[in-house]
């Protein structure tokens, strides 16, 4: 095995090997991934990330296949993470969001990972965001993350997108209510995919109106989400939609907001860190011999839980700043 | 023994064959068993194949054929993924499924093929033969 240098080294002068062997490492391995990013950090921050989020079966792949077309005319270097759920039950994954994009995978401008869920919502977030450094360094401007957006840890990832956009399909029925619920807020950019079945009018039209509510922030901020119709597979709709996640771009970098975006994405970032080191470390305690006789005192009613937390924290303290 | 989930696996399907449901059932066996399986799509060329296992970092490739085609296409997949410096059953096992006769099985044995798996094999016997075969490659010994 590569020393993690030369390993950094290729990776940053685009070799794909060596990329895809560090995202594998900072998904799989916490001491590396922290080396890597460490390493690689200084190198990242040009690249623009678009987030695509939406019910399973929407299309986002075929749609996100066409749009990287549209983008590699424009001279892009386009990297995709493409996230499909593990099963809770076995552990397992089968990814097959890259199938809709194979045509690109031999073009030396496009790099595609597909990534499962795993476990926990802060390892997902935390591997998905340091892959897109490691792409980001590799020298790929345009970043792609894809997720299934039904959950709130898919939600969450895609938020710290630097324009998010939500694919939908008509005649989901209480889908819209669900986007209502909880994705209106985090998307820039409405596409309504698979337009040209029945039912496109009654989408628009309820997201048209789901948006009105928010007519005043909207004015604030000086961005009404745009809501365009697309039929991935006749193309038609895709170009409005590359044309409005270039708008949305132009429209952060000059009102100040994606530097505001950002700070929110590093924010959580630091946030995930140490939400996940102090879990991790806290699992590490309860696992000894030790807390197992405190846990005891809990069942028989000797200690109450809050006070063997608080026991549990004062050891913890030792752990945390070693 | 290396944890299942942290194994990646590409299924393919080359050449211009679209008998897919084979490859369909073995991608979902394994995924059954924990690993994360990624699955190309039919009529996958060779330097889609190799690209693919590159980007997604494979350490299995399972191969479908049934067209026949397979003494062309195997070995090419095979020769174009030691130019770019992956080794057979060193850096990734390759395994094959379709109708493969026995005598081009052993040819494509010598040629680095962990194993050809013909119609009627146990989805259980391709399971532990990934199980198997992975703790040899160098990744996971390190």
């Amino acid at each position: 095995m590569e020393s993690l240098d030369s390993l950094v080294q290729s990776a940053l002068s685009g070799d794909k090997k060596a990329i895809a062997r560090l995202i594998t490492l900072v998904e799989n391995d916490e001491e590396k991934a922290r080396e890597i990013i460490r390493r690689i950090y200084p190198h990242t921050g040009r690249a623009y990330v678009v987030g695509i989020t939406g019910p399973p079966g929407s299309g986002k792949s075929t749609l996100l296949d066409k749009l990287i077309k549209l983008a590699r005319n424009e001279g892009h270097k386009v990297g995709v993470i493409a996230i499909d759920p593990t099963s809770p039950f076995t552990g397992g994954a089968l990814l097959g969001d890259r199938l809709r994009m194979q045509r690109h995978s031999t073009d030396p401008g496009v790099f595609i990972r597909s990534m499962a869920t795993r476990g926990s919502l802060g390892g997902l977030a935390k591997a998905t965001n340091d892959a897109v450094k490691v792409l980001d360094a590799a020298g790929y401007d345009l970043i792609f993350v894809e997720t299934v957006g039904v959950g709130q840890i898919e939600v969450d990832i895609v938020k710290t997108a630097d324009t998010v956009v939500l694919v939908t399909v008509p005649g989901l029925g209480d889908e819209v209510q669900a986007i209502k619920a909880g994705l209106m807020e985090v998307a820039d950019i409405f596409a309504i995919n698979k337009a040209d079945r029945e039912g496109v009018e009654m989408v628009h039209l309820e997201l048209k109106m789901a948006l009105e509510f928010e007519r005043e922030k909207w004015k604030q901020i000086g961005w009404e989400p745009p809501i365009v119709e697309t039929t991935a597979f006749t193309l038609k709709g895709v170009r409005p939609l590359w044309e409005a996640i270039k708008r949305h771009r132009k429209h952060m970098e000059e009102s100040g907001r994606l530097r505001e975006r950002r700070a929110f994405r590093a924010r959580e970032e630091v946030k995930t860190i140490i939400a996940s080191t102090v879990a991790r470390k806290v699992e590490e305690r309860l696992e000894r011999g030790e807390a197992g006789e405190l846990i005891n005192e809990v069942v028989e009613r000797k200690l109450d839980p809050y006070s063997a937390a608080q026991i549990v924290m004062e050891k913890l303290k030792e752990d945390l700043w070693r | 023994m290396v944890e299942r989930s942290k194994v990646r696996v590409v299924i393919a399907k080359p050449g211009l064959d679209g008998h897919d449901r084979g490859a369909k059932v073995v991608a979902r066996a394994l995924k059954e068993a924990g690993y994360e399986v990624i699955y190309t799509g039919i009529r996958q060329t060779p330097e889609q194949i190799i690209e693919t296992v590159i980007q997604e970092d494979a350490a299995v490739l399972g191969i479908s054929i049934l067209s026949g085609a397979h003494m062309v296409l195997i070995p090419k997949i095979i020769k174009l993924l030691e130019e770019r410096g992956i080794k057979p059953n060193e850096d990734i096992v390759i395994f094959a499924g379709g109708i493969i006769p026995p005598d081009d099985a052993e040819e494509l044995k010598k040629m680095g093929v962990a194993e050809v798996f013909g119609p009627g094999t146990p989805l259980r016997t391709v399971i532990e033969f990934v199980d198997k075969a992975v703790q040899n490659l160098k990744r996971f010994k390190a």
